[in-house]
């Protein structure tokens, strides 16, 4: 069929036919070959839609599972009632005083820092893979956690000295932990790129070379930190959200609300930007605000995250990759995915830390690095970069 | 109107572009050649806002490039770059839809999906647009980018005149699509649309330039109608290649001479 197209007998003779026969446009809509495309595409889309409402219904299951495990055992049920009767309705579900007070003084504020730190390291991770055009960018692995660790560190150690006393320190650390963040990122940023094309070796030497120096850091500030500081920094460096408390969640939650909200408002300029930056901009996009404001947004995010549950890493990783894998690039779809599936796979992370050397805790850090560096070692024999 | 004035571009102490002008009207075709190295690119850059100058000024339609906001440009000029790599799973229609970012606010429209297909099928690509992008040959993710590209000017603006630029276009494509992609620019240039196309190959200028722009060390060396810039003198200074100038359907068809092949 397309051999008798007009094309066809068009291009036999290219110098002789210089305008482009109008009618050919309405010629091709009506092969076989467009329907079973449209079939498949609407496949792909039909894969698409559906993603959001599976990752949803999932993430109530993690929720309720991550509240109903632990020493104390409550049933979704009475969690439900919990919670009715907290705003004044009455349920017909038992339950102690006991297990009311774990649920919301302990396990729901866990799971809301949960919620919100797997959220804000995977749409970060997804939104600075975009900046780098580079998928094996993560907030972990090229050093914005790890700068965001060391002025926690230092704001731990040296913020009694300055007369910081523990009734400020939870509403100051996310602010350090943010400036940190954001040199971290400023400064891979500029030495990772040289003039507009992105290089994957220099920005991955650039995290390691922040990532070295911010251990440098944290172990100094380690020396000159008293017992309960130490103890502080090296729990805190491994990661966990086993310190949610309502005062940490009031500064951190909405910092991390706001900045990913954002980002996913910026997903559609994302999608421009991978092409890169010379495009982005002759695509009508001013890319020198969007870098910035993209920056500024992740660095408040990580920074964060990272004020209130240490250095948590490769969630950035994962979770982008999966999704790119099942629903494909489109940042209008992968970034609200992976704030999903960023928050189901920290609290699945967190039910396993708390269950295997029950009753001890493994710090979160150790669970995601045990799946995670395997994962990236995975990433790089496959990508051959 | 988009004109170079004067304008000298310098990468360290090496002089790119070497008071160069040059103006490019609304619905006409003018190809650069010349030898690698002679500074095309970067005149094509210039125009673009993507090299910075060391003198000179870029005035498009009488305002200085500067004074535009690049999404008020973006709707009149459109850039095909010669390597844009993309390293994630975009579908080819998904790549060519971004060619609309300057037009759509929120999501996209139908009209928009529409624009994207027939600028799909313009390039014949189709059939690739469900496709992942990266797993397509260099020729059909050339094709996908000239339909995003064609689907950013698609429609006309408020005062009609559109723009392309085109940095080697033709550079992995096969026979057939190297004159459908010059076709399509003669297309888009006789509804009021100003080309500025790089081109290796002399006979594709030859057939599809309104004027062409021969470039030597930095500078423009001559400026003109086919038939007058591309004689065998002019060829020989450029390119230091021996060729004959016949002529074919009315255009000149240059020809290596016998004694350039080595047998």
């Amino acid at each position: 069929m397309r051999e008798n197209s007009p094309i066809r007998l068009e291009r036999k003779h290219p110098c002789l036919q210089v305008r482009i026969d109008e009618a050919r446009t309405e010629m091709i809509p009506n092969t076989l070959k467009k329907q079973r495309i449209s079939v498949l595409a609407s496949l792909a889309r039909a894969s698409k839609d559906a993603c959001t409402p599976i990752l949803v219904i999932l993430l109530f299951a993690v929720v309720f599972l991550s509240i109903a495990i632990g020493a104390v055992e409550i049933s979704p049920l009475q969690s439900l009632a919990i919670a009715a009767q907290k705003i004044g309705i009455a349920l017909p579900f038992n339950f102690t005083e006991q297990q009311q007070s774990v649920l919301l003084y302990i396990r729901l504020p866990r799971v809301i820092l949960g919620l919100a730190v797997g959220a804000a390291l995977a749409v970060s991770g997804a939104v600075l893979q975009s900046l780098f055009r580079n998928p094996l960018a993560d907030p972990g692995l090229i050093g914005v956690s790890g700068g965001a660790a060391l002025t926690v560190s230092i704001t731990i150690v040296f913020g009694e000295i300055i007369g910081l006393s523990n009734v400020f320190k939870p509403y100051f650390l996310p602010f350090a932990a943010f400036f940190g963040g954001l040199t971290a990122t400023i400064f891979i940023y500029r030495l990772g790129r040289s003039k507009n094309s992105s290089n994957v070796a220099t920005m991955l030497l650039a995290g390691i070379a922040v990532n070295a120096f911010a251990v440098a850091g944290i172990g100094l500030m380690s020396f000159f930190a008293t017992d309960t500081q130490l103890r502080n920094i090296t729990f805190w460096n491994l990661g966990s959200i086993g310190s949610a408390s309502w005062t940490n969640l009031t500064v951190a939650v909405p910092l991390i609300l706001f900045s990913v909200v954002m980002l996913l408002r910026r997903a559609r300029l994302l999608n421009v930007i991978s092409l890169g930056e010379a495009e982005a901009r002759h695509l009508g996009v001013n890319t020198e605000r969007l870098k910035r404001e993209i920056v500024f947004f992740v660095a408040l995010a990580v920074g964060a995250s990272v004020a209130v549950s240490g250095a948590i890493g490769f969630v950035g990783l994962i979770v982008p990759h999966l999704l790119r894998l099942t629903t494909g690039a489109d940042h209008r779809f992968l970034l609200r995915n992976s704030a999903l599936l960023g928050a189901i796979l920290i609290l699945t992370a967190d039910i396993l830390s708390r269950t295997v050397a029950a009753p001890a805790e493994l710090p979160i850090g150790i669970v995601t690095a045990l799946v995670g560096a395997p994962f990236f070692i995975w990433l790089l024999l496959r990508k051959n970069v | 109107m988009f004109e170079a004035k004067n304008i000298t571009v310098k990468i360290g102490a090496k002089k790119i572009l070497d008071d160069v002008s040059l103006e490019i009207k609304a619905g006409e075709i003018v190809a650069l050649l010349g030898a690698n190295g002679a500074g095309k690119s970067t005149l094509l850059k210039s125009f673009c806002g993507d090299v910075k100058l060391k003198s000179g000024e870029i005035r498009v339609e009488n305002r200085s490039l500067n004074e535009w906001n690049y999404h008020e440009l973006a709707r009149k000029r459109a850039v095909l770059s010669q390597h844009s790599n993309l390293s994630f799973p975009f579908t080819a229609q998904e790549v060519a839809l971004l060619g609309r970012n300057p037009h759509i606010r929120g999501t996209e429209s139908e009209r928009d999906l529409e624009i994207v297909r027939a600028a799909l099928e313009t390039v014949e690509a189709t059939h690739l647009a469900a496709q992942i992008f990266p797993t397509l040959s260099g020729g059909e993710q050339q094709r996908v980018h000239l339909a995003r590209v064609l689907a950013q000017i698609w429609e006309k603006p408020e005062n009609d005149a559109r723009y392309l630029f085109l940095d080697e276009p033709t550079a992995s494509l096969d026979l057939a699509h190297q004159h459908l992609t010059l076709q399509i620019a003669r297309r888009f240039s006789q509804e009021n649309t100003g080309v500025l196309v790089v081109l290796h190959d002399l006979n594709l200028a030859a057939q599809y330039a309104d004027r062409i722009c021969l470039m030597k060390h930095g500078k423009i060396y001559e400026n003109g109608k086919p038939s007058k810039v591309l004689t065998a003198t002019n060829v020989k200074k450029i390119f230091d290649f021996e060729v004959s100038i016949l002529e074919h359907n009315g255009l000149p068809l240059i020809a290596p001479q016998a004694a350039n092949y080595y047998k």
